[in-house]
């Protein structure tokens, strides 16, 4: 209790009123303020819906692509130990960069696990997932993780690698075997679907990092791993004798593994797509790291050639469709080659995993590999 | 500055300064900011969720989940929903945590009693138990035992095998246990990545209930063990008939936040291999995309097992202080 | 007890009688020790010494150093370690160079004989076990005898530093802090290196050290907030403290790190390192109030009631007659939670971050050292061991320092 002064009591009253009355006035002030706060946040954000990619400019003013990539696969993305990023997940984030840039450093690569990849790309975190994700309907669809995806960049199936002693020689030797998968990818799922379907039981132990399920498999915890087969490929050159583990003649399922932006932005997809494309197409119409400049002098005095001037950018306005520079195709192939060289180099004959192309030919040569017109 | 050196009597005090307002204005403009920010917070959360098409729900939980989970003690199978699948984690978190809470409470009190010890050497070895492991992170054991001790054990039949009992690669088998196609099978299995998260958890938690233990038996007089000895008592009598039961009454609040702590430490499964909750809840994420509701029902799950935990010492607690009378 | 002069031997002999072989069951009790003890010992020994590969260590010393930090760069950490050394010694020799109100100047106290033998044999033998090039070794060498010569040169010279000085000179250590940070990130002339490169020992130390300074004065206004009479302050502060208490760690990281982007306009989140300091920092503070909270309720309450009634306003009071006494309190608990914080790091390997726990898992993968996991994690463990050890010793000295009643003068 306050002992003031009987003399000091009306005074006191009178500020207690006006406080009152200044407080009504502070807090009016107060709701206008954070209404206003309120509008001009939603104002922003009905900007959202332009035709022209927000996601480009933003990617633009930063100088710098964020592609989101695994970082720890030999032939998709690695980190070499001079600190380098390499593969053939790592040369899709070049291409982009090359194409948006010119310049194909100009990316910053996050590593990402299996199970923050598609978080990390709804959040904003990266512009682009080029991580050896699976194309699903389920993350496509709005619906469900709401991805756009691009081009499928590597068709593969899901593997099953056990060890030469172990004696197992299909899935149905499987029974009641410990099988060490990494938790938070569509293997898991096939796995489980493949062996509910054989009817064969088996004990999933999951792994938070492919390091860990890579590191248990090598344990001897489980007598079985599965991913992708070119990973099983890329991972079983690195174990200490490759030899003694053999990968399953069985294919569990497709897996086109293929980069990936947000749905809300559909021009900034367009933009990655027809990057992929004009990798394909390049290859297709013979044009690769050695050929390109003779190419783009060919097509520069010919006008005849109407097709090649419109791919490289001698005439037409499809990189101005795009948000790109008129020669993005130059820019990509000079960068990265196209997607045969980007395939040789990294999975095929000229690195250590040296898989076949199988599904991974052009169409014209018996594969899927297949780019639309650029018309 | 608000310290003028005198205010002078003449100077009518500020309004805002008086005693009754000067509190509530405060608070207004605490309550005030924190109000705008989580405004602003949620309504970025609804906006960006809308626009990725994720808008807060929960009726996927009734989805079938499609993933195997590797030991559940709740019966599953990929059919069932998702909240069957959470639910199954759940009870393998509560198995962990339930077995640490015994494990870590008789390994504390015992390296908290042998701190008293008459053998010197005993004395010593429990103090540097609980210095080496309390200054080394739970996760770096967790995986030490999983990955070079328990995976360090032999497999198939060259397993160590002892009448009822067998210990291999795959877990510890109790019970007839027999090879059967090259796996282990018997009536009771624990798996491995079981034993490798409860001891890694036991090892840990127990220094630090140790450390309760030994502040709590230091905080009973000395007068009590003269005068237990004086009667005729032995050293481990005096201990457990006299010292402990009054030393109770200053362990048990002590390992309320211990217990607590072994329960949210529990979430560090992901690193062993062993499908708990929370690992359970990544793939349920990771899966449907619904991160935020997963978060939530973690947060909330572990908030009410930690709420149960405190309900429960806050019982035993209630029960040894009442024979102080 | 009052011995009659023996010949030592008997002496030790009788020592060891009373403290291992006092009773028949001490002595069953003793002889398993020691031989389950021996066994172990000479097991690991044997280990350590045949079968273990340490070239996995050697050749990443690096790696786990500073993680991928781009080489042409590292001469700026080497830098900063120089400034730490220096400022270390200076402040090592000043602690001791003054005298106390309670106790003049001791210029080598025991303590600080065993530390300097302790740090010069480490400086001989770690860079030479982990067969470090030339260079790098006489670069540590340089920095240790740093150290060792301005600890000398401050002990010496200390009391002749002006007082205006002296009392400026704590500053030192956050004025170090920017410039370090200025010296990792870049900025200001220098090349930037963007956090997602910074790694290892680095890493991790400087996530400890951001969320350690940051937490402490967080948790004291929560613990603050929580013994507020001020109801809204109140039930805000223990409502935050309890939700935060309640969450595993790696959930709250789970949710920074990718639920934050939803809950901010885009682009305006930190980066992804800076996330998980935050969360880090977030996180202790909830602990380190409630540490404080207990110092606070230690402090009797009369001595508010003198403080206000000696006409100090509440934020005088609080800040020159409560918070001392109460942080006195809360000292020991409050680094037992700066201990924890430092290894709660580790979690930083589960969502991807490259502290220490995480390059060894990249060591572990790569084909030259596969299944070299004892070798990499024994390695952390002593490094995770000393550094938490330092940390517990500096607050149990503080705390005899900072003690109202040395044993010794009362």
């Amino acid at each position: 209790m306050s002992e003031a002064p009987l003399m000091q009591r009306p005074n006191s009253w009178q500020t207690a009123a006006n406080a009152r009355l200044r407080m009504a006035r502070f807090r009016q002030l107060l709701a206008l303020a954070s209404l206003g706060a309120v509008l001009l946040v939603s104002g922003c954000a009905s900007e959202d819906g332009g035709v022209q990619s927000q996601k480009l400019a933003m990617i633009k003013s930063r100088g710098k692509l964020i592609c989101g990539v695994d970082g720890k696969l030999p032939g998709f993305s690695f980190v070499s130990s001079n600190g380098q990023y390499s593969g053939l997940d790592v040369d899709i984030c070049r291409a982009v960069a090359a194409a948006v840039f010119g310049d194909p450093t100009k990316v910053d690569y996050r590593d990402l696990n299996s199970s923050e990849r598609f978080a990390a790309l709804a959040s904003g975190e990266v512009d682009l997932l080029s991580r050896n994700t699976t194309y699903t309907l389920s993350r496509d669809a709005a619906g469900g993780n709401g991805l756009s995806f691009g081009p499928t960049t590597f068709y593969d199936g899901q593997g099953v690698m056990t060890p030469r002693a172990s004696g197992i020689s299909s899935l149905r030797d499987l029974a009641g075997k410990p099988v060490c998968v990494e938790s938070g990818t569509t293997t898991e799922l096939n796995l489980a679907d493949q062996m509910r379907q054989l009817n064969v039981a088996y004990t999933p132990l999951k792994f938070q990092t492919g390091d860990q399920t890579y590191a248990a498999y090598l344990g001897g915890r489980c007598v079985a791993v599965t991913s992708d087969r070119s990973q099983l490929a890329g991972k079983r050159t690195s174990f200490p004798n490759p030899d003694d583990h053999v990968l399953l003649p069985d294919v569990l399922s497709k897996e086109p593994l293929t980069p990936a932006s947000v749905n809300a932005d559909p021009a900034w997809a367009d933009a990655i797509r027809w990057t992929v494309y004009a990798l394909m197409q390049a290859e297709e119409l013979g044009i690769s790291t050695s050929t390109i400049d003779s190419k783009l002098a060919e097509a520069k005095a010919n006008p005849n050639l109407a097709e090649l001037r419109r791919f490289l950018g001698v005439e037409g306005d499809f990189g101005k469709q795009l948000g790109l520079p008129a020669d993005f195709v130059v820019r990509i192939v000079k960068a990265v080659g196209n997607y045969g060289e980007i395939f040789d180099r990294n999975v095929g004959p000229g690195s250590p995993l040296k898989l076949d192309r199988g599904l991974n030919r052009q169409w014209n040569n018996g594969g899927l590999i297949y780019s639309p017109p650029f018309r | 500055m608000a310290t003028r050196p005198m205010p002078a009597a003449a100077t009518p005090i500020p309004w805002w300064r008086h005693r009754q307002i000067l509190p509530w204005l405060v608070q207004a403009a605490v309550g005030l900011i924190v109000l705008v920010l989580v405004a602003f917070l949620v309504s970025n959360l609804v906006r960006n969720l809308t626009a990725a098409g994720l808008l807060l729900s929960f009726g996927w939980l009734d989805n079938p989940a499609g993933f195997p989970i590797a030991e559940t003690a709740l019966p599953y199978d990929p059919a069932m929903p998702y909240w069957r699948a959470l639910a199954a984690g759940l009870v393998n978190t509560l198995r962990v945590v339930l077995a640490g809470l015994v494990g870590s409470s008789l390994l504390g009190l015992v390296a908290g009693s042998a701190a008293f010890s008459s053998n010197g050497l005993l004395r010593r070895l429990a103090r540097g138990y609980v210095e080496l492991i309390r200054n080394i992170p739970l996760l770096l054991q967790l995986v030490f035992w999983y990955f070079v001790v328990f995976l360090a054990l032999p497999n198939g039949s060259a397993a160590i095998q002892l009448p009822g009992l067998v210990l291999a690669k795959s877990g510890l088998y109790l019970g007839a246990a027999q090879l059967v196609n090259g796996v282990w099978q018997a009536p009771i299995s624990l798996s491995v990545e079981f034993g490798a998260l409860l001891t890694g958890l036991v090892v840990y938690t127990g220094a630090f209930i140790a450390e309760v233990v030994r502040g709590g038996i230091a905080s009973v007089p000395r007068g009590q063990w003269e005068a237990a000895r004086s009667l005729g008592l032995s050293q481990p009598q005096t201990l457990v008939q006299i010292v402990l039961p009054q030393a109770l009454r200053v362990i048990v609040p002590g390992l309320n936040s211990q217990f607590i702590s072994l329960a949210k430490n529990s979430s560090l499964a992901v690193a062993c291999g062993y499908p708990d909750f929370y690992s359970v809840a990544s793939t349920t994420g990771n899966q449907t995309g619904r991160d935020v509701e997963v978060v939530v029902i973690l947060l909330g799950a572990y908030l009410v097992i930690d709420l149960l935990i405190s309900a429960l010492m806050n019982g035993v607690n209630r029960l040894v202080q009442l024979k102080e009378r | 007890m009052t011995m009659p002069p023996v010949p030592s031997r008997h002496a030790l002999g009788r020592r060891l009688r009373s403290e291992l072989f006092a009773s028949p069951l001490d002595g069953v009790i003793s002889v398993a020790l020691i031989v389950g003890l021996a066994a172990a010992a000479l097991g690991l020994g044997h280990w350590a010494t045949t079968q273990a590969r340490w070239a996995v260590i050697q050749a990443n010393s690096t790696l786990f150093a500073v993680g991928r930090y781009p080489e042409p760069q590292q001469w700026r950490l080497w830098l900063l370690t120089t400034l730490l050394a220096a400022a270390a010694g200076l402040s090592w020799g000043l602690l001791r160079g003054l005298p106390r109100p309670d106790r003049p100047a001791q210029r080598w106290p025991r303590n600080d004989r065993l530390a300097l033998l302790l740090l010069i044999t480490l400086a001989l033998l770690v860079p030479v076990s982990l067969k470090l090039s030339v260079v790098i070794q006489l670069r540590w060498w340089l920095i240790t005898a740093l150290l060792l010569i301005l600890r000398w040169a401050a002990g010496r010279w200390a009391q002749r530093i002006p007082g205006h000085w002296q009392r400026w000179l704590p500053l030192l250590w956050p004025l170090l802090y920017l410039v370090g940070m200025v010296l990792i990130s870049g900025g200001l002339g220098l090349i930037q290196v963007p956090s997602s490169d910074w790694g290892g020992l680095l890493l991790t130390l400087l996530e400890a050290s951001f969320a350690i300074l940051l937490c402490f004065p967080l948790g004291i206004l929560l613990a603050l907030g929580r013994r507020s009479t001020l109801p809204l302050l109140r039930w805000g502060s223990v409502l935050y403290i309890e939700f935060i208490r309640g969450a595993p760690l790696i959930t709250l990281l789970f949710l920074g790190q990718n639920i934050l982007g939803f809950l901010l306009p885009g682009g305006l989140a930190p980066e992804r390192v800076w996330r998980a300091a935050w969360v880090l920092t977030l996180f202790a503070a909830a602990y380190v109030a409630e540490a404080v909270r207990s110092g606070l309720a230690a402090v009797p309450r009369g001595q508010m009631e003198a403080a206000r009634s000696l006409g100090l306003p509440l934020p005088l009071a609080l800040l020159h007659v409560v918070l001392p006494q109460a942080l006195r309190v809360a000292l020991p608990a409050t680094v037992g939670q700066f201990i924890t914080l430092l290894q709660d790091t580790t979690l930083l390997s589960l969502i991807g971050l490259s502290d220490l726990l995480f390059v060894a898992g990249t060591v572990m993968a790569n084909p030259a050292y596969l299944g070299r996991n004892a070798e990499v994690y024994l390695t952390l463990a002593v490094l995770f061991w000393c550094c938490c050890a330092a940390l517990g010793l500096g607050s149990r000295a503080l705390e005899r320092r900072l003690d109202p009643n040395p044993l010794p003068s009362s």
